[in-house]
Order: C-alpha cells, then structure tokens, then sequence
C-alpha cells in the first residue's frame, strides 16, 4: 500500500489507517465526530497528500485548459485565483472532478483525486501534446489543508497575509490557497514533503487537531459538495450531477472535450437533489427513495453530526416534489427533498 | 484495546453477556465491536417481552460508518432494556462493558452460557 510521507505521525497519534484507494490512510484518531466538530467550531488540520498535484509548462496552457475544462479559466486570468471543474470526456461523462489554480503569468496548477492520479496524469499528456504543453505531476507533493473558522489565526501564526479578499499566496516554498473540502474557510498549502513536514509540526505544536478522512466525508456532505465515485461516475453528466454551473458555455467559440453531448443533455431528467429525514437510522448509499411521480437513488448519506440528523445525496427524477419515502431496515421512512448545501438549509 | 473483562462470556458476533445476581443476563457489544464501528449515533432495541432464540438477530446498532445486527447471546425472554441508549447511544463507545449495556434477558436455559466463548477465546478470535 502507498504511504503519504505523514503516515509515521497518524500511525503513532492514535490514527486508525484503512486502505483509501490504494493509500493507507487515517479514517480517524479516535472519534470522527469529535473531529468534525473541531473542524466546524475551531480548527483542524487534514494530510491530503495521496491527492494529485500537476503543474504544466509551456506557452499555451491557456488554451489547453480551455480544451480540457467545461468551466472556463478566462475566469481566472486577471488575478491568482481558483477554479472548480469536472473533467469529462467526449461523452460528457465526469472522469473526475478538480481544482486548477492559476499561479500567475498563465501558469497553472491542477490538483484532482488520489483514485484517479494515473488516469489524470495519462489523459492530460495525451491532450496536452497539440498545444506543446508539458505536464508535470508531482508524485511527491505534500498537501496539507487547514479548515475551520479559525484556521485564519492559525495561518497568521506563520505568514502573514492579507487574508481579506484572498486567494493564492506563492512563494519559493509553498502555495497557499483558499480552497477546501469542508464548508469552513481554511487553506491548503501545497510543498514539498520537507517543508510540510515542517508546516505540519508547527501547526500541531500550535494545538491543531488533525482530522480523519472520515470527518472529511461528513463535513463535505453537510457542505453539498460532491464527492466522485460515489455522487458522480463516468456514467454521469454534469446536469445530473448538480454540477450544471460549472459548465461555462458564455464564450460559444470555445470548444472543450464534452460540449457536442452536453448540449443534448441541458434539459437533464435527472437531478442530484439532497435529502433529510427526522426518524432514526441512516439511509446510505445504494438506498432507493419513491416520491408520487418517481424515484431516485441515494448516493451519499450519513448521519450530520452537526445537524443531528439523517442527510444525504439522491438522483432523482427530475419532477420530484418535496418529501418522498424510503425503505430502511424493511420499516417506511418519510424523508424531505431540498438543496444539497446543508450547511445553508438546515442552519 | 482494553482488557476483556473476565467475568463475561462472548459470541464471536462480539456481544457480551453477564449473569446477574438474580439470574437474569446481561447483554451488551464489546470494547472491540464499538472500536470497529466507531461513532454510534442510533440503536434499535428489542420490546420488553419478547422471545428470542440464541445467535438471532435482535437488536441494531448503527454508528457513522455502519449498521450492525446485535444477536442474542442466549434464548429467552427480554426482561430489561437500557432506554438510555436511545437518547446517549455514544455511551456504548465511552462504556461498553458497564454502563453501555443493551438488553436484559430471562435465559429459558442457563446451559447455553456455556456454548459461549470465555475472555480469553474471544480475545484471541477478535484479534485475528
């Protein structure tokens, strides 16, 4: 199994490492929901290091990402900002989701997911050769992702920043972005492993809890965010997938791998829609929800520590109303449909 | 992991069992169990009075991570449930040997305690 170069401080800080896509990685230290809740109140720290890390080099990586990406990096081209973006191939079919940062001077900067590090590293070679572009995966970055609202307070401890209006920071070292996976503000700092190391060890000395992968997954679930393989697949098109702002067609000349299928798939059937239930019990992935007029099929639930309740993802049918029922444990259960940002609608 | 206590008898299902002074049994999941599952947020528990034969299924506990069925370390009558655990399920994780108990039972045979495993034979199977 691989090892993030942190795998010796989760095995002697009381973390319980499962196998994560081929990486052996902490699913807690002791309680995930005394985690999340770290995260949600304070602050934590995450070691995300199995994610992948691509820069580029070359004169056209512009236009190279303006082929890859449904979402458009016009956006970002004036200043050192992030961009979210599925990537989907010629079907439009989501091949994975991912963050690309622009670093300054039409230079950028992907950070996609650890199941698909070789499938991303082997579809962006093939389709950066037409416009010259070299890739360069970093199989050895550290990534380290500070959340939580005080995560500010933590960073200024070793950088100060003007944190109003903030987006990347870089220098010779590190890159600092205001990106994450949680619903809380927070960074991440991608280094090398020496260097996040050291930033790791500093902020723990400074009290931060480090927080497992299964934290992660209840605090992106509150926060709406999608996680791939499980609320979206290949076999998924962005509209279905609650994914529909991130396909930007405003420049109609732009011609990026998935447009031609995608526009027959505008007027999607199907939604990716949130759910909660009052009663006992979570209804988990692979769970079928009926509604008068249709059905769905749940594809994230778990149980929010914040919320205290049952929540979860289901695609839909797309005239859903708002309550439908499920089966759980052979008992009828009545659920309630709404926005997948829970953090928003159930505050 | 703590240390099994030795005065209880297992299923390799990882539950307990106690005998009581007044000769009913007490029933609950072991430190393991709750370690596997982690963070219990739900139980389902058995209605006072009903019957339930040994190794069935009879109550469920449900953490962040999982479901699981609770089987029935013996046959008999449930007598007793710890109405606590619905409100505090977390208790199980903090005190899976005291105060995080599931069920009471009135055992129709008492001899079955002894299909059981001991402290040490659960400890080395869980281990594996």
């Amino acid at each position: 199994m691989k090892k993030t170069y942190l795998n010796e401080f989760h095995s002697t800080h009381d973390g319980n490492l499962v196998d994560f896509s081929g990486w052996e990685m902490p699913i807690n230290y002791g309680s995930q929901i005394n985690e999340h809740n770290e995260v949600r109140t304070n602050v934590g720290i995450f070691d995300v290091s199995h994610m992948a890390v691509f820069d580029f080099s070359g004169d056209n990586q512009v236009e190279f990402l303006k082929k890859l990406l449904p979402n458009d990096v016009t956006k970002i081209l004036n200043s050192k900002r992030a961009l979210y973006s599925p990537l989907l191939n010629e079907n439009g079919g989501i091949l994975d989701d991912l963050i690309v940062y622009h670093t300054g001077n039409n230079h950028f900067r992907i950070i996609s997911n650890c199941a698909t590090r070789q499938q991303n590293n082997d579809w962006f070679n093939e389709k950066a050769k037409q416009f010259e572009v070299k890739v360069n995966f970093q199989e050895n970055a550290s990534i380290i992702a500070i959340q939580g609202p005080n995560s500010d307070e933590v960073l200024s401890t070793l950088y100060s920043l003007d944190l109003k209006n903030f987006h990347i920071y870089q220098d010779d070292e590190v890159m600092i972005a205001r990106t994450g996976y949680t619903g809380e503000i927070g960074f991440e700092i991608i280094s090398n492993q020496k260097k996040g190391l050291e930033l790791w060890n500093h902020f723990i000395s400074k009290g931060v809890k480090p927080i497992g992968l299964a934290a992660r997954d209840t605090l992106r679930l509150e926060a709406g965010l999608n996680l791939y393989g499980s609320d979206m697949t290949i076999n998924n098109h962005p509209y279905e997938s609650n994914l529909g702002w991130t396909i930007d067609n405003s420049d109609e000349n732009r011609n990026y791998i998935g447009k031609n299928s995608l526009a027959i798939e505008a007027e999607s059937k199907k939604k990716l829609i949130g759910f909660y239930t009052e009663e006992r019990g979570v209804l988990r992935a692979g769970s079928k929800v009926h509604f008068a007029g249709g059905e769905g099929i749940v594809t994230s639930g778990t149980w929010s520590p914040t919320f205290k309740k049952n929540i979860g993802f289901c695609r839909v049918d797309a005239n859903y109303p708002a309550q439908g029922k499920a089966l759980l444990r052979d008992k009828e259960i009545n659920l309630h449909f709404c926005e997948t940002n829970f953090l928003k609608h159930l505050k | 992991m703590a240390k099994v206590p030795s005065n209880l008898k297992f299923l390799e299902s990882h539950e307990w069992a106690r005998v009581e002074d007044d000769g009913t049994v007490t029933v609950g999941i072991s430190d393991h169990a709750q370690e596997l599952l982690g963070d219990i947020v739900f139980v389902e528990l058995p209605e006072i009075g009903k019957e339930i034969s040994q190794s069935s299924d009879i109550a469920i506990v449900e953490s962040v991570k999982a479901a699981s069925d609770v089987y029935s370390p013996l046959t008999g009558e449930i007598v007793e449930i710890n109405e606590s655990l619905n409100d505090n399920p977390e208790i199980i994780n903090a005190s899976p040997y005291d105060d995080g108990w599931f069920f009471k039972i009135k055992p129709q045979d008492i001899s079955e305690m002894e299909k059981l495993l001991d402290a040490a034979a659960y400890e080395s199977s869980s281990e594996g």
